[in-house]
C-alpha cells in the first residue's frame, strides 16, 4: 500500500472541512481535503436560510451575548456555555472574512449583510422581542458559502483528493490517530495518507432515517470511523427534526419562510402556533415546533386524505417578497410539492435534519475521550469540526442558522490550532505495518466476503427501524424493541455483500463501507436516546415528559466498544459572561 | 412498465461501450429519473453507475443526457422528458467516460479555474463588510447560482471542439460573475486573460446552454456582457 505524507489532512469538503483547509493551507503547511465527492457537492450546499451572527446590521444595537442567551436557551442548558460564548463572539469576525473572500450576501439599503429573523431569536436576553440576526444570501446562503470557500482553497492551492473515500482511521502504538486509510474510487486504489492532524468534518448522518432533509451522501463516515477506534461518541440521541420538509420528498424549506413572515396552519386553516408558543409562535426553537405539528396531526387536525401533514402558507407574503427572498424554495415547491407557493400553502412535516451529537471536542476541535478516572483526555492527532464533532454549541437542539455559524468558526479554530500545534512541533510515533493493516482490515473483509446480503435492502430496514422506532416521540418500551431489531441486523450489515468487484468507479463498495459506517450511528443513537429517561430538546420521551435536572443536566457519551453510556459534564463557565442558570424554557 | 436504455461501460470488462436496457416497475408513478436509477442500483444491477448527492437540484452531481437533452436527474420528472414509454440515459456528451454514466470532469474544472473565480480586491479589507448596494448586489443575480453541474458546457459545440481552449459557457458565467461584482477590482487583469480568439469568442450563440441549464441561468447573455467589455477595452 502506497503512503502519501501530509502536516493536515482534512477528511471532508463541506463548509467545516474547507474552513480548516483554507486556514492551514494558507499557512503554508502541507494540507490535503479528503472528499468522497467533489467539494461543491457536499451537504453545506443545501442550506438555505442563512447563517446566525451577531454583526449589528439589522439592528445596530445588536450583541453576541444576546445570541449566547438564546444559543444556551435552545440548546435546552446542555450546550456547553465556553463554546457557545467562543462561537457567538467570534462569529462576526469569521463572517466578515467569507464577505471579504467574496460571498455574496444580500443586502441592506445602506449596502450591510441583509439579516432576516429565525426561530428562537431574541433581544436583551428574551427580554426585547424577535431579533433578525440570520445572515442570508437570498436562499441559497449555504450554496454562496460553499462555492465561497471552494474559490478560496482554489486560490490558496489546496490539495484536493476529490472523489477518495476515508474507511478507517490509523492509530500507532500509542493510540495517537497518524491518518487514515483511503480509496480513490476512480481508480480502487488503496492508499495510507499519513498526517500529524487528521481533522473529521464528515458532515451528518440524516440516513440513518427513512425520511430525511439530508443528502445521500450523509451516512455518519466519521461517526462510523470513531466508534470504531474507540473515540466515544457525545449526545448522539438529539436529533432535530426539521419543522418543514416537503411531505413526501423530504426535502427542506427554510425556517426563513416563517422568518418572513409565513406561518403553518392546520387543516382547519388554523394558525395552530399560536396555542403551543403564544410569544414566538412559528418561530419557537424547532424541537417546540415540530413536536406540536405531530400533536396537531396526531390529534386528527392535519391535511390531506390521511390527515397526515400540515401546511405552509407563503402566500400571503406577496410575489415580489418570494421571488426575491425565497426564490429556492418556490423552485423547490413547485418542482417536489407540485405547489406554487405564490397561490397555495406548501404541505410539511417534520423531517430528520440534523445529528447535534458528535464526537466530542474542545474549542480548538481537539477531539476528547475519558480517561480511567473520568477526566476529560485529547486523543492526540484527532480533530473533528462542523456536524461530525460536537463541542457542544447545539445542546439538545440546534437554532436555525447556527450550523453554518459552527461550521465556519469551529474549521478555522482548528486550523489556527493546528497550525500553531505544527509550529510548536507535532512528534507522533509512526504507524506500523500491524497498525495500517489494522485499519485496512475492515475494507479487506468486504472485498474478500463471496456472500451475504444486499446494501440496499439492508439500509432500508435499517432506515425503518430508526423512523419507527426513534422518531420525534419516543418511548422506553418501543426503543428496547427497535434495539433487538438493531442487535439482529448488525451481523448481517457487518456481512454485507458486495454486488460489484471491479476497481474503476465502484460505488457498490463505497455504499457497503457507508452502510456499516450508518449502522454505527444508528446503534449509538438508539442506546443512548433509551438510556436518557428524560425530555429535554429534541429527546420527546412519552414515558418521561419532564426534564430531569437533577439527574440529566449533562451530555451523554457513548462508548461502542462495550456499548455502555455514561454521563459527561456541561460546561457552565463562560469566560467573560455571567452563567446562564437553567431556567424553564418556553417560547 | 418503463423501458430504460442504459449505457454502460466499465473500462475493466468492457472493449466498448454499449447499451443495456431495463424494463423498470414504477408502478405508475412521475419518479424523477434519479429515483429510477436508484430503482435500477437497488432492485436489478447493483454495478451500475452513476454520481449523486443531494438529490434535490442544488448539487450538481448528476448532470446526465436524458432522451436527447442534458439535464439533472434529480429534478427531472419522468412526465417531462419520457415521450412514449422509453428512457434513454447517457452521459454527458463530449467529456471521457470513467464508467456508465460517469464522466471525467477535470477539463470542465480546469477551464472554471482559469477564469481565477474568486473574489480579488487590492485594497485593505475593511473592519466590517465591504459595503454594496442592493443594485450593485442584484448584478450578481443569475450568475451567482451556478451549480458547476456542466450541463451547459457539455451541450456546447464550440466547447465539443476546444474543451482545452475555449472556456465554455460554464466557465464564463463565472468570469462574468467576478467581473460584474462591485467589490472586484482585478477587471483589467480579468479582461486581459480572456483576450484571444479562443477563450471567449469562440462562443457562437448557439444557446444550447440557456436551454439546458437547470437553474434557468443565461451564460449567453454574460458571454455577450463579457464581449462587450472586450470590445470596448480595445478601442
Amino acid at each position: 500500500m502506497r503512503t502519501i505524507s501530509f502536516d493536515g489532512v482534512i477528511v471532508g469538503g463541506g463548509g467545516a472541512g474547507m474552513r480548516a483547509a483554507l486556514q492551514l493551507a494558507q499557512s503554508g503547511y502541507k494540507t490535503a481535503v479528503i472528499s468522497k465527492v467533489f467539494p461543491t457537492r457536499s451537504h453545506t450546499v443545501s442550506a438555505q436560510g442563512g447563517i446566525t451572527c451577531a454583526i449589528a446590521s439589522a439592528d445596530p444595537e445588536d450583541d453576541w451575548r444576546w445570541h449566547m442567551y438564546d444559543t444556551v436557551k435552545g440548546s435546552d442548558y446542555i450546550g456547553d456555555q465556553d463554546a457557545i460564548e467562543y462561537m457567538c463572539s467570534v462569529g462576526p469576525e469569521a463572517i466578515f472574512e467569507l464577505e471579504h473572500m467574496g460571498l455574496p450576501f444580500s443586502r441592506t439599503e445602506e449596502g450591510r449583510i441583509y439579516q432576516r429573523p429565525f426561530g428562537g431569536q431574541s433581544k436583551n436576553f428574551g427580554e426585547g422581542g424577535q431579533a433578525a440576526r440570520t445572515c442570508a444570501a437570498a436562499d441559497r446562503t449555504g450554496h454562496a458559502l460553499l462555492h465561497t470557500l471552494y474559490q478560496n482553497n482554489i486560490k490558496n492551492e489546496t490539495v484536493f483528493f476529490n472523489e477518495w473515500f476515508a474507511v478507517d482511521l490509523v492509530k500507532n502504538q500509542d493510540g495517537a490517530v497518524v491518518g487514515v486509510i483511503a480509496i480513490c474510487i476512480e481508480t480502487g486504489e488503496t492508499v495510507y495518507v499519513k498526517s500529524k492532524a487528521t481533522v473529521f468534518a464528515t458532515g451528518g448522518a440524516g440516513r440513518i432515517y427513512a425520511s430525511t432533509t439530508n443528502a445521500h451522501i450523509n451516512t455518519g463516515d466519521g461517526m462510523g470511523m470513531a466508534l470504531r477506534a474507540g473515540v466515544p461518541a457525545q449526545d448522539m440521541e438529539m436529533w432535530q427534526f426539521h419543522p418543514t420538509g416537503i411531505y413526501g420528498a423530504g426535502t427542506l424549506v427554510t425556517e426563513g419562510c416563517r422568518g418572513e413572515g409565513g406561518y403553518l396552519v392546520n387543516k382547519d386553516g388554523e394558525r395552530f402556533m399560536e396555542r403551543y408558543a403564544p410569544n414566538a409562535k412559528d418561530l419557537a426553537g424547532r424541537d417546540v415546533v415540530a413536536r406540536s405539528m405531530v400533536l396537531e396531526i396526531l390529534e386528527g387536525r392535519g391535511c390531506g386524505p390521511n390527515g397526515d401533514h400540515v401546511k405552509l402558507k407563503l402566500d400571503h407574503l406577496g410575489e415580489d417578497v418570494l421571488e426575491s427572498r425565497l426564490p429556492g424554495i418556490c423552485e423547490l415547491s413547485r418542482t417536489f410539492a407540485h405547489v406554487d407557493p405564490v397561490k397555495e400553502p406548501i404541505p410539511v412535516v417534520p423531517t430528520c435534519h440534523y445529528m447535534m451529537g458528535g464526537i466530542p471536542t474542545n474549542v480548538h476541535g481537539q477531539a476528547l475521550t475519558v480517561d480511567a478516572s473520568g477526566n476529560d483526555a485529547v486523543i492526540p492527532g484527532l480533530y473533528a469540526c462542523g456536524e461530525v464533532a460536537c463541542v457542544s454549541v447545539h445542546g439538545a437542539n440546534r437554532l436555525g442558522g447556527n450550523s453554518l455559524l459552527d461550521l465556519v468558526v469551529f474549521g478555522r479554530a482548528s486550523g489556527l490550532f493546528i497550525e500553531k500545534s505544527l509550529r510548536e512541533g507535532i512528534e507522533l510515533r509512526d504507524a506500523s505495518q500491524t497498525d495500517i493493516d489494522a485499519a485496512g482490515c475492515r475494507l479487506e473483509a468486504l472485498n474478500a466476503r463471496e456472500s451475504g446480503e444486499q446494501v440496499a435492502p439492508l439500509r432500508q430496514e435499517l432506515q425503518e427501524i430508526m423512523q419507527n422506532h426513534f422518531g420525534v416521540f419516543r418511548t422506553g418500551e418501543f426503543m428496547r424493541e427497535g434495539i433487538a431489531k438493531l442487535d439482529d441486523l448488525r451481523a448481517r450489515v457487518e456481512n454485507v455483500a458486495l454486488a460489484d468487484r471491479s476497481n474503476a468507479f465502484n460505488t457498490s463498495r463505497i455504499e457497503c463501507l457507508e452502510l456499516q459506517n450508518l449502522f454505527e450511528t444508528a446503534e449509538a443513537t438508539a442506546i443512548v436516546a433509551e438510556a436518557r429517561d428524560e425530555s429535554r430538546g429534541a429527546h420527546a420521551r412519552e414515558d418521561f415528559t419532564e426534564r430531569d435536572d437533577e439527574n440529566w443536566l449533562c451530555h451523554s457519551l457513548y462508548h461502542g466498544e462495550d456499548k455502555k453510556v455514561s454521563k459527561r459534564s456541561v460546561n457552565f463557565t463562560p469566560q467573560t459572561v455571567e452563567t446562564f442558570q437553567p431556567m424553564a424554557r418556553s417560547y | 412498465m418503463l423501458q430504460v436504455s442504459l449505457y454502460r461501460y466499465n473500462p475493466e470488462t468492457d472493449e466498448a461501450p454499449y447499451m443495456q436496457d431495463f424494463s423498470v416497475d414504477t408502478s405508475g408513478r412521475d419518479l424523477m429519473v434519479l429515483d429510477v436509477l436508484e430503482l435500477i442500483k437497488a432492485e436489478y444491477d447493483g454495478s451500475v453507475t452513476y454520481r449523486r448527492s443531494c438529490r434535490e437540484g442544488v448539487c450538481g452531481s448528476d448532470g446526465l443526457n436524458m432522451n436527447g437533452k442534458n439535464g439533472l436527474a434529480c429534478v427531472t420528472p419522468l412526465s417531462e422528458t419520457v415521450k412514449g414509454e422509453k428512457l434513454v440515459i447517457r452521459p454527458l456528451p463530449g467529456l471521457p467516460v470513467i464508467r456508465d454514466l460517469v464522466v471525467d470532469m477535470s477539463l470542465f474544472y480546469a477551464q472554471y479555474e482559469k477564469v481565477q473565480p474568486y473574489l480579488q480586491n487590492a485594497s485593505p479589507a475593511p473592519a466590517i463588510e465591504r459595503l454594496q448596494s442592493p443594485e450593485e448586489r442584484a448584478q450578481l443575480d443569475g450568475l451567482y447560482e451556478c451549480i458547476l453541474c456542466a450541463c451547459c458546457s457539455t451541450s456546447c459545440p464550440s466547447f465539443w471542439w476546444n474543451p482545452d481552449r475555449f472556456v465554455g459557457p460554464a466557465g464564463l458565467l463565472q468570469a462574468y460573475r467576478f467581473l460584474a461584482d462591485s467589490r472586484d477590482t482585478a477587471t483589467e487583469e480579468r479582461l486581459s486573460k480572456l483576450d484571444d480568439p479562443f477563450s471567449v469568442f469562440r462562443c457562437h450563440g448557439i444557446q444550447n446552454c440557456v436551454n439546458v441549464c437547470p437553474k434557468g441561468l443565461n451564460p449567453t447573455k454574460a458571454i455577450g456582457h463579457i464581449r462587450t467589455m472586450l470590445l470596448n477595452r480595445a478601442t
